[in-house]
């Protein structure tokens, strides 16, 4: 396979490498980093016909300029819908396009959501760093060189040779307004009954404290039983709602610390995850409490679901046709809006 | 219930009785085991004896496995089992005496007391009323054991600190602390790995890297070594430093029987 490059001309301060993550490390203090929005990006690979763990771009809000240089490379965006263009001219996200030798891709900043996903075919060939190419910030591990991307970067790609038809998906739907569904626990008994009930009540949003270590959330303060917010430190798992001393919850995310000297009241549930990610500061957030039982049973169906992208895959039709294929197909349509 | 002698490590001050656990649930990706909720060297064995005898057995579906203090978390794949399977075989693991891992690992860490490389030594001294000199010979004397690798990559936090030591953490945390930062917090001690924002207060640094990409083995300590530390001269700071930089361990370790 010959190689391409994909030349960096601009990005965003927080435009870093993700693949499916690295497990294996936690008990050494090393968190799993991988996707924010898991789903999105086995999305992009589907599109250019990778497997659902590929490293790909993960960008988050700010735009991105990117050329194409030693041959012509396939793409795809999945996850919060940027605007895309090759060389002043527009093209879609949720589908695959190619990136002639010398072109540039311009990235604009979504209208909704947070984190998208530009996939290359053949992926992308920066070394990986303890089996994954996940860029973990804080440990200066991962993605290139251990930091996130900056304009000058060259990244080997591979060239696309073949001349298979470009495929689309109908957009993932973010459930925006839907609840972000939590198993109460591991430590939901060191606050007051009242507190509880509070915290799965009252609506948050989420503030400008969010990265891929945590959302801080801004809402009504939650409050600690007698023994205080300090614990003697445990591990903390993705979606661990920790409330430190100010009582307002941090939810932790991808790259989080292992371990944390907060009570969790809480823990989003795996399949939700991507939903939490997804939403901006300011917007809102409100929890709904799910059984264990019932936490698994969504993971199961949310796998599914991403197994099944492949077999979803479908010709590049235009706007107004994907629009009324998503109204029939029940799905949502504010992820298609321009 | 568990047996308890067999239990206690072999320098463990106190017996171990009828540890005893529950189980919390976290999510749909793990479950944490709670032996109890204090810093007690009996919890930490009991947490490292039964994470021994389940990566042992590697139930089904378990990805990994997180020792803390007082308990150990279970990250599991729910596509491959479900918390409540993994609490059924935790329970059936946990039956009769737990091993004792057989053995130990002894690391000399070299640690550069003071000045600028431990900037709150004069402060604790202060404060517990000793001379610095004191603080360092008692920060070095005892053989600490790292109980938890957590919160950032390498961070080991160790039990053993002298009591005359303790001290509760500053007010205010310090945004950024250096790589290598040797600290004390509340009753415990720490060896840091990478610069991060810290509360604790700083006596020395090491050149040591316990956490280093690229280096063989990536991450130097495991949970249940021993850490000895070693003062040492400022002057070999920057020889001991880029010899770390180039991949050298710098700590020396010692194998031996438990």
């Amino acid at each position: 396979m010959s190689r391409a490059h994909l030349l960096v001309l601009e990005c965003g301060p927080a435009t870093g490498l993700q693949d499916g993550g690295r497990p294996g490390y936690q008990r050494q203090g090393l968190s799993g980093s991988g996707p924010m929005d898991r789903l999105a990006l086995a999305a992009a690979n589907a599109l250019v016909g990778n497997a659902p763990g590929v490293a790909a771009l993960e960008l988050a809000l700010t735009g991105a300029r990117l050329r194409a240089a030693g041959g012509s490379v396939r793409l795809a965006l999945a996850g919060a819908p940027f605007g895309l263009s090759i060389d002043g001219e527009a093209v879609g996200d949720h589908r695959s396009f190619q990136v002639p030798d010398g072109a540039t891709l311009v990235l604009r900043p979504p209208r909704q959501g947070l984190f998208a996903y530009l996939a290359v075919a053949g992926g992308i060939h920066v070394p990986e760093s303890l089996g994954s190419r996940a860029l973990h910030l804080r440990a200066a591990l991962g993605g290139l060189e251990g930091r996130n991307l900056r304009a000058g970067d060259r990244l080997p790609v591979a060239t696309c040779t073949d001349a298979a038809p470009d495929r689309a998906l109908v957009p993932l739907p973010l459930d925006a307004d839907e609840p972000v569904r939590v198993v109460l626990g591991p430590q939901a008994d060191h606050f007051p009954d009242e507190a509880v009930a509070d915290f799965l009540a009252t609506p948050y949003t989420v503030s400008n404290r969010a990265d891929r270590m945590g959302y801080q959330l801004d809402g009504q303060t939650i409050r600690h039983g007698g023994r205080g917010f300090n614990i003697v430190s445990d591990a903390t798992v993705p979606g661990s709602v920790q409330v430190p001393g100010s009582g307002l919850p941090i939810i932790l995310m991808a790259d989080r610390q292992t371990t944390g000297g907060y009570p969790k009241i809480a823990t989003v549930i795996s399949a939700d995850l991507r939903r939490v990610a997804q939403r901006r500061p300011g917007e809102p957030l409100r929890f709904a409490p799910v059984s264990v039982d019932r936490a698994v049973a969504l993971a199961r169906e949310a796998a599914a679901l991403q197994a099944g992208l492949a077999g979803r895959l479908g010709p590049v039709t235009s706007r107004e046709e994907r629009l009324m294929e998503a109204n029939l197909a029940g799905d949502a349509v504010d992820a298609l809006a321009p | 219930m568990l047996g308890s002698a067999s239990l206690t490590p072999s320098n463990a001050s106190m017996p171990l009785t009828e540890p005893s656990f529950r189980v919390l649930a976290c999510g749909d990706t793990a479950l944490t085991v709670e032996f109890g909720e204090a810093i007690d060297p009996a919890l930490n064995a009991a947490v490292l004896a039964l994470e021994a005898r389940i990566l042992a057995a590697r139930p089904a579906g378990l990805v990994e496995t997180v020792p803390t203090y007082r308990s150990l978390t279970l990250h599991i794949d729910p596509l491959e089992t479900d918390p409540a399977a993994v609490e059924e075989a935790v329970r059936e693991l946990a039956r009769g005496a737990l091993p004792v891992p057989a053995r130990r690992r002894l690391w000399h860490v070299p640690v550069v007391y003071g000045g600028e490389h431990g900037i709150d030594l004069d402060r604790v001294a202060e404060h517990h009323g000793m001379p610095a000199r004191e603080v360092v010979e008692r920060h070095a004397a005892p053989e600490y054991r790292v109980v938890m690798l957590g919160f950032l990559p390498g961070y080991a936090y160790l039990a053993g600190l002298d009591p005359r030591l303790a001290l509760s953490r500053r007010p205010n945390p310090r945004p950024v602390t250096p790589a290598g930062t040797i600290s004390i917090g509340g009753a415990q001690a720490l060896v840091a790995s990478i610069a991060a924002p810290s509360g604790w207060h700083l006596l020395g640094r090491t050149p040591v890297r316990s956490f280093a990409p690229g280096r063989e083995p990536v991450f130097l300590f495991e949970p249940g070594d021993a850490i000895r530390f070693m003062p040492t001269d400022p002057a070999r700071w920057d020889a001991l430093d880029r010899a770390a930089a180039a991949g050298e361990w710098v700590a020396e370790r010692v194998e031996r029987d438990a």
